[in-house]
């Protein structure tokens, strides 16, 4: 009949007004800035700098290869190398990022300058509260700021994190053992000239040489 | 008891008695005006915010819960926030007009307070024909629509106030039609004399207009027509956020717009207390018990009802088309309002019967009357549907 559809509707809106008072579930409402939810793993929006250890600064993983400068497209990334050379995880010396800004004004989040980096230095942050007064160098995050320790990582992106550490590892279990051959192939070898001559002997720089990927 | 019902006439007399002699009619106005534009203006505020919470959590949510303690403070924010906005007026508009536009508007719905019985004795004026003033001067609000509409030179605008008007004119007859019923039982245009007529108890029950078979269904329908003559939801056509923007509004900010808006709730209140007064007693107490409390108690009790009501409707039914509007309007409400005022005169000459339950009867007869008519016309104006839509050349 006309009208029960109404009557109807009213009921239903009866219902929601009544139980949103005494039934919580129902108000879907996060209240912002108190109330937050947990980003997704796999959400992110700006790149940071992971380092090992505890000095943010000597213990970045970067080494300045300026991959991420060149691959950026809006070209975000500004990287400055350093004179000097300091070891990386695996002892071996290498160069590190003398400055390191992103401009996170220009910033795209699109995660390519994460894809290309070999070191697995660079890694997409969650932080979004990012409003600040001023456009200009609020928005131009240093090295300092952009150095986030390797346990963040685990917490923000725990199964990424988790692959990295072991495969960092297993390289670095790699070049100790190559490092530890290539000594004990040295010490043969000075044994060698000791005894006699080898010339087939590898150079000894050759045994340090890079083994990453 | 009785001091306090009288309270606020006893307080006006007091005052207007210590104001000297040749300056005591501007007294008496003032004390008249002063109150009334006080009560409705915090009455505008509070609605609003009752209204946002409620709409909120009908459909689940919080509604405004920032400003102040759980929000209330939000129609200060809101107020100060409109006086404070720059208030644009377009290049090519009608400045005088565009002007006026929204004091035409908020001047009648003030004007429509003056002939409602607050309590007893607590009616601004009492005019013999107050129920014509009221809906003569609440029509004049059309042309305050049209003054806006035609002003601000802008499509939107211009269509806002044509369906406005439309909707108006179209709804106006409807709503003065269910309140004929009323005079004609009462034999009077005065609003006191009406709720007077309603202040008898029988059996400790009110005899209230509502509670007589043309009386509740004159009741529903001027809610309804009332709904559309305030443009209150689902009646809110001339302002459709979604086909034109802002209607008529489209052009105002700031303060103008903030009496517009207040215009427009100030027609529902008025509408709202005019339904109390013709169909649920005025000031009357609902039992016969309580008829020793203030009686502007109970006239603000029914008025928050009939409010809540509407707000609930507000959050319940969507938005008609224009054709829909127009169709309800002529074709269902002003036919029932006919066959409403045929049962209040059956009402009224039936009142000698003498049969034992002959009450009954009346009831069975009227309401059959009205209600057979409902369904009659639901079901013809329902089969009068579009034809099934043919897609010529999709063959």
């Amino acid at each position: 009949m006309l009208g029960t559809g109404l009557i109807q509707g009213l009921m239903e809106t009866a219902k929601n007004f009544v139980g949103s008072y005494h039934d919580e579930a129902r108000l879907v409402t996060v209240q912002y800035p108190e109330e937050k939810i947990p980003a997704k793993e796999n959400s992110r929006n700006f790149p940071f700098l992971v380092y090992d250890g505890e000095d943010p600064q000597a213990g970045l993983r970067c080494v300045a290869c300026q991959i991420c400068e060149k691959e950026c497209p809006p070209k975000c990334i500004y990287i400055v190398k350093s004179k000097d050379k300091k070891p990386d995880y695996t002892g071996k010396a290498q160069l590190y990022p003398a400055t390191f800004d992103i401009d996170v004004s220009v910033c795209m989040s699109c995660q390519i300058c994460v894809e290309v980096c070999p070191f697995d230095a660079i890694k997409m942050d969650q932080v979004f509260e990012l409003s600040t007064s001023d456009r200009f160098a609020t928005l131009l995050l240093k090295k300092t700021t952009l150095a986030k320790p390797n346990a963040y990582f685990h917490q923000i992106h725990p199964t990424d994190a988790a692959e990295i550490d072991g495969r960092l590892a297993e390289e670095k279990r790699k070049a100790e053992e190559k490092a530890k051959a290539a000594a004990a192939a040295k010490a043969a070898a000075a044994a060698a000239a000791t005894t006699g001559t080898d010339p087939k002997a590898p150079p000894v720089g050759g045994a340090a040489k890079s083994p990453t990927n | 008891m009785e001091t306090l019902d009288q309270i606020f006439v006893l307080a006006k007399h007091w005052l207007v008695a210590r104001v000297p002699e040749p300056l005591a009619w501007l007294a008496t106005i003032l004390l008249s005006i002063g109150p009334l534009i006080t009560v409705f203006a915090s009455c505008f505020a509070i609605t609003t915010i009752v209204e946002r919470k409620a709409l909120g959590r009908i459909q689940n949510r919080f509604g405004p819960n920032r400003v102040g303690p759980f929000g209330l403070l939000q129609p200060l924010a809101d107020g100060l926030k409109m006086l404070i906005k720059e208030d644009l007026v377009p290049a090519q508009a009608d400045k005088v007009v565009h002007l006026l536009a929204p004091f035409a508007l908020v001047v009648p719905a003030w004007l429509t307070f003056s002939v409602l019985p607050f309590g007893r004795n607590m009616t601004v004026i009492d005019l013999d024909a107050g129920l014509l003033f009221f809906f003569a001067v609440g029509a004049s609000s059309e042309l305050a629509v049209f003054m806006a509409g035609w002003s601000s030179r802008n499509k939107y605008a211009l269509m806002g106030a044509m369906r406005g008007i439309a909707q108006m004119i179209s709804y106006e007859v409807p709503l003065v039609l269910s309140t004929v019923a009323v005079v004609m039982s009462v034999g009077s245009l005065s609003l006191p004399s009406i709720v007077e007529a309603q202040s008898a108890y029988v059996f400790g029950m009110p005899t209230w207009h509502v509670f007589t078979p043309w009386g509740l269904s004159g009741f529903i329908l001027f809610l309804i027509a009332g709904a559309a003559e305030a443009n209150r939801a689902p009646f809110d056509l001339p302002e459709a956020e979604s086909e034109i923007i802002a209607g008529y509004l489209t052009e105002y900010s700031g303060f103008k717009y903030a009496l517009f808006f207040m215009g427009e709730y100030l027609g529902l209140f008025a509408i709202t207390g005019m339904g109390i007064t013709l169909f649920l007693g005025g000031w009357t107490a609902p039992v016969s018990f309580l008829a020793t409390t203030p009686s502007w108690f109970w006239f603000f009790a029914k008025f928050g009802a009939i409010i809540a009501l509407f707000i609930w409707v507000r959050g319940t039914v969507p938005r008609l088309r224009m054709d829909q509007l127009m169709k309800f309007a002529w074709k269902f409400l002003v036919p029932l309002t006919l066959v409403n005022l045929v049962v209040a005169a059956f009402w009224h000459f039936s009142g000698t019967w003498q049969f034992p339950g002959a009450i009954f009867a009346r009831w069975l007869l009227g309401a059959g009357f009205i209600g057979g008519a409902y369904v009659t016309l639901g079901r013809a104006l329902h089969t009068n549907q579009f034809p099934p839509r043919v897609y010529a050349y999709a063959e």
